[in-house]
């Protein structure tokens, strides 16, 4: 018995050594970014990784309002990114954040399958209560630009279904559930061939400024700011710009 | 033979890690139970959108279990006592959704009973139906996860139970399906009704394949824990309150089946 007492804690001391961080770890961050910046970051991050030997980004891609929830209960983040600036003033307020700043901008598309089972034109048939629609949730930031073209366009189309984050709504349009979904034109680029982008005027009057910020509790605030630097470059924007990003 | 009741010293190596096992489990309830806010609950219970949600649960789960009865104890049925080819395989699989993550059922609902899926191409093309984003989807997507609990319930009890009585009503000449409903059934009550709560509770619960397969509609497909799920992000007190109803009314249920199942098992 004591024999196996002692190879257990063995094994515990091993596992801990192995866990804990080495300290000339090159840095390492994790970015909480929105879903709609998936395609737009992941490319970011391997360049910001391969101009920093050492650096390893890791990201977690999710709806806005998720990620500032799981920020507010603790989760070891360092930089946000959100699809909206409602999501990181409540962050800021609380003392989560600080020094936000736009770094993009975004507008709706109606995304259809290739074949437009439904016909669809513009925003106004999306009020055909034939049409399976999927939208974002309104907590979302697409969710919340979807209700404002909604509103502008003066029609009250009711959804089938409101999903948790954008590529939620996108998938399902991939997968021909849905005769439509609301989602950014950058989803629309990233999916480009698997669905169709229907342009409509009202996006203009609901366009989604993306802000930025490093977290107070970074466990890496120099890497961190090192990679918001680095998100706002010429370099940044250049590839954000490729992923349909509008400039703030 | 006589035993004597000695009060056994409960070796200090299994009393620390079986408490630290029921603090696992207790303590997020009772912290739940603390953070509730008691005295501004009535209050939310009335305003909040608790009751479409709690309606739509109650009523989907329900149906569910009606299928996983109709459907699964009979697949139990035919698990333990047919004579089928390939019955461990059978098992397996029917044991699959137990161990798959719940999310990963959604996806594969999708794909067969999407409106593109294998078989839900037919299901719209002939009959016009179309499961995903509507309350029937909620069900199906319940059902397949919590059937399994209920044939393997049975199906259990099945095996165990003495197949002589059967062997002995269908010498007397009763006919399969009598023996069956007569002999065999009562055998296993109690296993039967263990399964169904088992079910109706997994289905009550269901959130992964649920929200996959079935989305997200206030009145539709917002079950109690979608509800509990997006209210976290938005109020967090509503989050609590909604997941204080599902905890009593699955506690209810529980403890009453228990009850009644209890005694008739006595």
């Amino acid at each position: 018995m004591r024999s196996a007492i002692r190879c257990l804690v063995a094994a515990v001391f091993l596992l801990s050594a192995c866990a804990a961080p080495s300290a000339d770890s090159g840095g390492r961050i994790t970015v909480f970014a929105a879903a709609s910046l998936t395609e737009g970051f992941g490319e970011l991050g391997e360049l910001f990784e391969a101009a920093n030997p050492g650096v390893t980004v890791e990201f977690a891609f999710a709806g806005s309002s998720t990620l500032a929830a799981q920020i507010r209960s603790g989760a070891p983040a360092d930089v946000f990114a959100a699809a909206s600036p409602v999501h990181l003033t409540t962050l800021v307020d609380a003392g989560l954040a600080t020094a936000p700043a736009a770094f993009a901008t975004n507008r709706l598309q109606i995304a259809v399958p290739p074949d437009n089972p439904a016909g669809i034109s513009g925003l106004a048939d999306l009020s055909d209560p034939d049409v399976v629609l999927a939208v974002c949730d309104p907590l979302v930031p697409c969710g919340a630009a979807t209700e404002t073209v909604f509103e502008i366009a003066g029609i009250a189309p009711e959804p089938d279904t409101r999903e948790r984050d954008v590529k939620a709504v996108l998938t399902k349009v991939r997968l021909g559930e849905v005769d439509a979904g609301l989602v950014y034109r950058t989803d629309v680029h990233a999916a480009a061939g698997d669905v169709t982008g229907i342009e409509f005027p009202e996006s203009a009057e609901a366009v989604n400024v993306y802000p930025i910020a490093t977290l107070t509790d970074a466990p890496d605030p120099v890497t961190a700011a090192a990679f918001v630097d680095f998100v706002r470059s010429q370099t940044g924007r250049d590839v954000l710009a490729e992923a349909g990003f509008g400039t703030p | 033979m006589t035993t004597r009741r000695v009060r056994r010293r409960i070796p200090v190596l299994l009393l620390v890690p079986a408490l630290l096992g029921l603090a696992v489990l207790v303590v997020p309830l009772a912290g739940l139970l603390v953070e509730t806010p008691w005295t501004r609950l009535w209050p939310r219970l009335a305003s909040a959108e608790v009751w479409p949600a709690l309606r739509l649960s109650l009523w989907c789960a329900t149906l569910a279990t009606g299928i996983c009865l109709v459907l699964g104890v009979p697949l139990a049925w035919l698990l333990a006592r047919a004579d089928v080819p390939g019955r461990s395989l059978l098992r397996a699989l029917v044991t699959v959704p137990l161990v798959l993550p719940p999310v990963v059922g959604g996806v594969a609902l999708l794909l067969v009973f999407g409106r593109r899926g294998l078989i839900g191409q037919y299901l719209d093309a002939w009959f016009g139906v179309s499961l995903p984003f509507t309350t029937a989807g909620v069900v199906v997507a319940e059902a397949f996860v919590a059937m399994p609990f209920l044939v393997v319930a049975v199906e259990g009890a099945l095996r165990a139970a003495d197949p002589r009585f059967e062997e002995a009503a269908e010498t007397l000449g009763a006919s399969g399906w009598y023996t069956f409903r007569r002999v065999t059934l009562p055998s296993v009550a109690p296993a039967v009704l263990a399964g169904t709560v088992l079910c109706w509770a997994r289905a009550l619960g269901e959130f992964g394949a649920t929200i996959t397969f079935a989305g997200n509609f206030p009145g539709e497909t917002t079950t109690m824990p979608l509800a509990v799920y997006l209210a976290l992000e938005s109020d967090p007190e509503a989050a609590i309150v909604l997941s204080v109803v599902l905890l009593t009314v699955s506690v209810a249920v529980l403890a009453g089946m228990r009850d009644r199942w209890v005694r008739r098992a006595a």
